[in-house]
This record gives C-alpha cells, structure tokens and sequence, in this order.
C-alpha cells in the first residue's frame, strides 16, 4: 500500500476486495434501490411538484386575475377579497412585492387548478401549516392542481426573498366542509 | 509527546529512485519534518492566499453570530435591513470567499510539493491573486455600502448594483486563473519527469476538484456576464428560470469542488496524522471520477419545486447518477477511516473492534479536526442532503431553515472543519512558525463542531415545521393576514443561537491561534514540534 502523498504505478487499478468489496456492493444495491424508488413514488404517491407552467406576460396574469376575482367574489378580509372559484374549476392567486392576492376559498375534496405567479421578482408559496412550498416566477404561470382535504384557515407565507418587506408577505386559503 | 509523530515518517514517498526536482537553484527547500519538496514560490502563493482566506473566514464568522442572533427569536438582534444584509455578506463570504482563496491554496500545495515541481508561472498567479482580491474586498465593500441586498443567490430579476456581480466575476475568472496555473503546474510536472508512474491520490483528488472547479466557474460566467449587463441596461433582465438552472450550476457544483478539496485533505491529514495508506488506489481514483462525471447533476435539486422543469425532469435528475455521486461519498466514507484503522493498528493498537479508534490522536487537532469533519459531513451532511433530494420531500423542505440546517453540516462541519485541521499544518510546515496557547487549539474542532451540529439540528428541526429560510420576523408583524408558527419552534430557533454562539466561540479558537503563530509564532528551525 502507498502512502496517498505518492505517485504510484501506473497499473494501479485493482479490484477491490474483502469488506471494501462488500461494502461497495451494499452502497451500490442502496443506490439502485433509491433510484428505482424515485420513480415508483412519483406514481405511487400522491404528492408530486409535476412543474407544469406556461409562459405568461405579468400584465396579463394579472388581468386574468382580476377577471377572476371580479365574477367569483364572496367577501372581504383586511381589505382583501375572499374569492370561492367554481369547484373542479381554475383558480388565480398572484405574488406582488409582499402581499398574495387575493384570498381563495376552496371546498374540501374537490379538485382545482391553482395558477401561481409573480408580478415582480421570485416569491416562495408557502403553506402553513401543513408545510408545502412551491416557486414563484414572474413570466410564468405555475399551475398546482390540489385537493384539499381538510378544512381550516391556512396562512400562505412568502420563503423567497424578495426585498426589504419579505417577512411580512402572507396571504390565505380557507377550506370549508 | 514531544518528539514528532513516527507516524508521519511512514506517510512519505517511497520511491526507490529520487526523482529529480526542476526547480531554479535556491528556489526550493526540503522540509525537515515531512521531507517534502517546497517550492519558495507557491510557498508564497500559499501563504497569501491562506490569510486572505482565514481574513474572510473571520468576517463571515462576526457576520454568522449576528445572524443566529437575529434568528434566535427571544433575541431578534438585528433590524431588518442589516440582517438581510448580513445574510447576503455571510453566504458570500463564507462560500465563495474563504472557501475559494484556501482551494486555490491548496491546488498550489498539491501540485508543486506533491509532485516536486515548481509553480508554472509566478505571473499567472500575481494574476489570479491580484482578480481575486479585488473582487473580494469591492464585493464586501458593495454589500456593507446596502447596495446589494440581493442574497448570494442574487436570484434575477431582484437586482443589486452592477459591482456587485462584476466583482464576483473578478473572484470567478482569478480563480480560474489559479486553477489554470495548477493545471500547467501538474503539464511540467509531468514534461519534467519529477514524478513516476500516476500522480499522488491526494493530486489526483486535487484535479478531480479543479476539473470541477472549471465547469462550475463556466456556469458562473454564463450567468453573471448576462446579469452584469442587465444590472447596467444593456441586455434585458435574464429569464427567471433560465437564471435558476444556470446559476445553481454554479452554486451547487462549486460545494462539489469543496467535497473534492475536503476528500483529499482527508486522505492528506490521515497520511500526516497516523500514517494511513491507501488500500486501493483503483477505488479511491474511481470514486473522484464519480463526482467528476455525475455530481452535476445534483444542481437539479435546487430546482424541484420549479414551474417550468418537468416531472421526467426531476425524476431523472434526482435518481439515477446523482446515487452514483452519491456512492462516491460512500466509498471515501468507508475507505478513509479504514485506512486511519489499517494504520493504527499496524502501529499495535489492535485490541478489539475499536481499540484503534480509541487510541487514535485525538489530542492532535490535525487529526480531531480531519475526523470530525468526516463524521460530520457523511452522517449528518450526507443523511439530509439525500433525504432533501428526494422529489416529494423537497415540496416539504423548499425554502426552510432545513435547507441551510443541511449545508451547515457540509460545508461547515465537513468543508471548513478539515480545512481548519489543515492549517494546524499548514502553519508550522509552511510558515514555519509555532501555534500558541496549544490547549486551545487541541480543544478547538470540538467546540466547534459542537456549536455547528446543535445550530444545524436547531435549522433542520425548525425548518421541518416550515420556517423560512432568510426570513426576519417568525412573528409576522404587521403582515396583512396573520401567520405564526408551531411554538415548538421558538426552542429550536434558540439552539441556532445557542450552537451559532459555541461555533463562533470555536471560530475564534481557530482564528486567533492562526494568526498570533502566523505573525508572531515562534520560528519553526528544524522539525515542527508533534501535536
């Protein structure tokens, strides 16, 4: 054996024996094991940030919300309203140096497209406390498609940073029975 | 002890026939406790890059207890600005500053003692010293000015001041310049014959880190130049996504240059410290290559909860060969310490499982130090970045303090804990000048990788009930909706503070030591004293 501070002969490459053999062995079998189970999980799970996005103009996502706070509007909370989209149906909520606008109100159990975008710089949506984060851009329009299954109040925080107000960047969804 | 360690004697070259150096007459000289060849003009080079090095260490480190101090919720130190501030200055400094000017440190120890040469060019170097320089103090100077309060990610279209991304393409292409000048140093080495057969394992980890080193600085290129010009309004802002990917190409393969840099300085402080050897140099060589072939990749984990990269995307960058890099880390994992076991117990520590472990040099922080970081950086560094990596538990983990609770234990108990026991070497074997107060210093890699772990254990568990990373205020004061968190948090958030305070307690352990022997150290005649 040489020290690692020597050159050595160039026949150097040996295989490997007893337990280092064996252990090679096993970290490899680990690493074909968790390969495979990236994707079986991806289709097994029910969990999955799937990145499906379209590009989008920051004027027109944010007509297209307006559209769509304007025909779904149920209420108002701290000045923001409080938006029921059609259940099955689309959803808008768009990040702006530091407010989420405007709050959705969803029904327990059914399905939505949520369209998630920025009018500025990057936001981070952040879910609380349930604890799920995905990535806002502005030029494109993220679309989750979520069911939620329990009813609440949750408080959407931004975890990107994006200027001297980021900390107190938040807005909300509710889910009603 | 008081005589130095045999042990060190064993790790020398054992070449029948010396080969001959190629240095100019005068400008070498033979080190009296290693036997190593030092070359007085990279010996130049090491030494100004190593300070500068442990300059930036240092202000990171103030910046680093400032911060943990505003995240420490029951203290909340900082105001908002000088804490986003502060963050941004850390990342930076800690990062690319200290990190950088010690790799390029090493690169030029590696190649000319190793292999016998001299340094290619003095030229080149001045070069590459004086860009990088440059770049570092404008750099700090831009962010301390509130300039640039942009984070070190700098994530576009949020933008700082053009000299912020000019002088980090300053740091960029002299480190570069550095890293070419190791590449011509290795060429002549090899035109000159000063070496036979394959180079040393701990050069051949040392190109693995600079091949590394040159596509992450091209990534970097490719970004920051497109950024600089949009920051003075020449090109339009860079896509968002398109900056993500590239710049994490950066961002995450220059830690990969850290791994490559701390896997040789293991290898290089178990030769020094105990003697270890290599058991198979074939392993060891093939598992460089599998960072150098797939650790890339790893750069997509930044991005898996992105709009615009697909499913397929994610899937296949976060399975197949990022395991294979990840089996790199393994078999180092497995044939570091089985070399230091081999080497003790050759010496007659052999009494059962783990006697040899027991007898190990643990008042030696050369050695403490190397094996610390080694535990660190593959139990805790290398559990939470796999787990972080995984497609559906990174939707869970995006953002968090969990993010920065992993690196903290790459890149700060792995990284820079080994190259802290580095330069208990460096300085007696290069500047040739005596550590003071040497209780401290054999206390040091365990104070602070004490303060390192509870930090990044406070992170981790903070960030798993979803608090944000770079965020001021837990509370969210005078946000329009209301939001708080589990007040479970609160607790881990103290050990933040708590561990950040015992790690700048050991940071200054280190610092101080360092550059009390560096300038004023005892001069060092013949064989350095053994730790």
């Amino acid at each position: 054996m040489e020290s690692p501070l020597a050159s050595v002969a160039p026949n150097w490459l040996k295989a490997p024996t007893g337990t280092e053999r064996a252990w090679i062995g096993l970290a490899l079998l680990w690493c074909v094991v968790l390969t495979l189970a990236m994707p079986y999980w991806h289709f097994k799970g029910k969990q999955n940030s799937t990145g499906e996005a379209y590009t989008v103009e920051p004027a027109k996502f944010a007509a297209r919300v307006q559209q769509f706070v304007e025909s779904n509007k149920v209420g108002e909370q701290n000045g923001v309203p409080i938006v029921e989209p059609a259940p099955g149906g689309d959803a808008y909520m768009q990040a702006q140096m530091w407010t989420f606008y405007p709050i959705l109100q969803l029904k327990k159990g059914q399905t939505y497209r949520i369209h998630l975008s920025s009018l500025d710089l990057q936001h981070g949506w952040s879910v609380m406390p349930i604890n799920m984060n995905f990535q806002i851009l502005p030029g494109y329009d993220h679309v989750l498609t979520i069911t939620p299954t329990t009813a609440g109040e949750f408080p959407v925080i931004c975890n990107e940073f994006c200027g001297i107000g980021h900390h107190q960047m938040t807005g909300k969804i509710i889910v009603t029975e | 002890m008081t005589t130095m360690d045999p042990t060190v004697e064993d790790a020398l070259p054992e070449t029948a026939v010396e080969p001959k150096g190629n240095h100019a007459p005068g400008m070498a000289r033979v080190c009296a406790t290693t036997g190593l060849t030092v070359d007085l003009t990279a010996e130049k080079f090491i030494k100004l890059h190593a300070v500068f090095a442990v300059v930036f260490l240092l202000l990171g480190g103030i910046a680093a207890l400032l911060i943990a101090m505003t995240r420490w919720s029951a203290v909340h130190l900082l105001p908002a600005d000088w804490y986003y501030r502060l963050t941004t200055f850390h990342g930076l400094n800690m990062l690319i500053l200290w990190i950088l000017f010690m790799e390029v440190a090493i690169l030029y120890f590696a190649a000319t003692a190793l292999l016998k040469t001299r340094l290619a060019s003095a030229g080149l170097a001045w070069a590459g010293f004086v860009l990088m320089a440059v770049g570092a103090v404008t750099l700090d100077t831009m962010i301390l000015m509130g300039t640039s309060d942009v984070m070190m990610t700098s994530y576009a279209p949020l933008r700082a001041h053009p000299l912020f991304y000019l002088s980090i393409i300053f740091v960029a292409v002299g480190t570069l310049i550095g890293v070419i000048n190791f590449f011509a140093t290795v060429y002549i080495a090899k035109r000159d014959k000063t070496y036979s057969g394959s180079v040393p394992l701990v050069v051949f980890g040392a190109i693995t880190a600079a091949i590394i080193a040159v596509v992450t600085l091209g990534h970097g290129a490719g970004i920051m130049i497109p950024t600089f010009l949009w920051s003075i309004e020449v090109l339009p802002s860079p896509d968002p996504a398109v900056y993500r990917l590239v710049w994490w190409g950066l961002g995450h393969q220059s830690q990969q240059v850290n791994v490559a840099a701390m896997v040789s300085v293991w290898y290089l402080l178990g030769a020094i410290t105990v003697g270890a050897k290599v058991l198979n140099q074939g392993v060891s060589r093939t598992a460089f290559l599998l960072y150098i072939l797939f650790i890339n990749l790893a750069s997509a984990h930044h991005l898996l909860v992105d709009p615009g990269v697909s499913a397929g995307w994610k899937i296949w960058n976060t399975s197949y060969a990022m395991y294979l890099a990840v089996l790199a880390s393994m078999i180092h994992g497995y044939t570091v310490p089985a070399a230091v076991e081999v080497a003790l117990r050759k010496q007659g520590h052999d009494k059962g499982l783990f006697g040899w472990l027991g007898a190990a040099p643990w008042r030696n922080p050369g050695f403490s130090g190397f094996f610390l970081s080694l535990v660190v950086f593959g139990f805790l560094g290398g559990i939470t970045g796999v787990t972080l990596g995984t497609e559906q538990i990174n939707i869970i983990a995006h953002n968090t303090l969990r993010i920065p609770g992993h690196f903290h234990t790459t890149v700060v108990g792995g990284t820079t804990t080994a190259f802290m026991a580095l330069a208990y070497y460096v300085v007696p074997l290069i500047f040739r000048r005596e550590f003071p107060m040497r209780a401290i210093c054999r206390a040091q890699p365990y104070v602070f990788t004490l303060g390192v772990v509870i930090l990044a254990v406070g992170m981790s568990f903070a960030g798993s009930y979803g608090v944000a990373r770079r965020h001021w205020d837990v509370e969210f004061t005078g946000a329009t909706h209301a939001a708080s968190f589990d007040p479970s948090v609160h607790i881990f958030l103290g050990m933040v503070g708590i561990g950040g305070i015992i790690a700048f307690v050991g940071l200054l352990m280190f610092v101080i030591p360092t550059v009390i022997a560096v300038f004023f150290g005892k001069k060092i005649e013949g064989k350095m004293p053994a730790w």
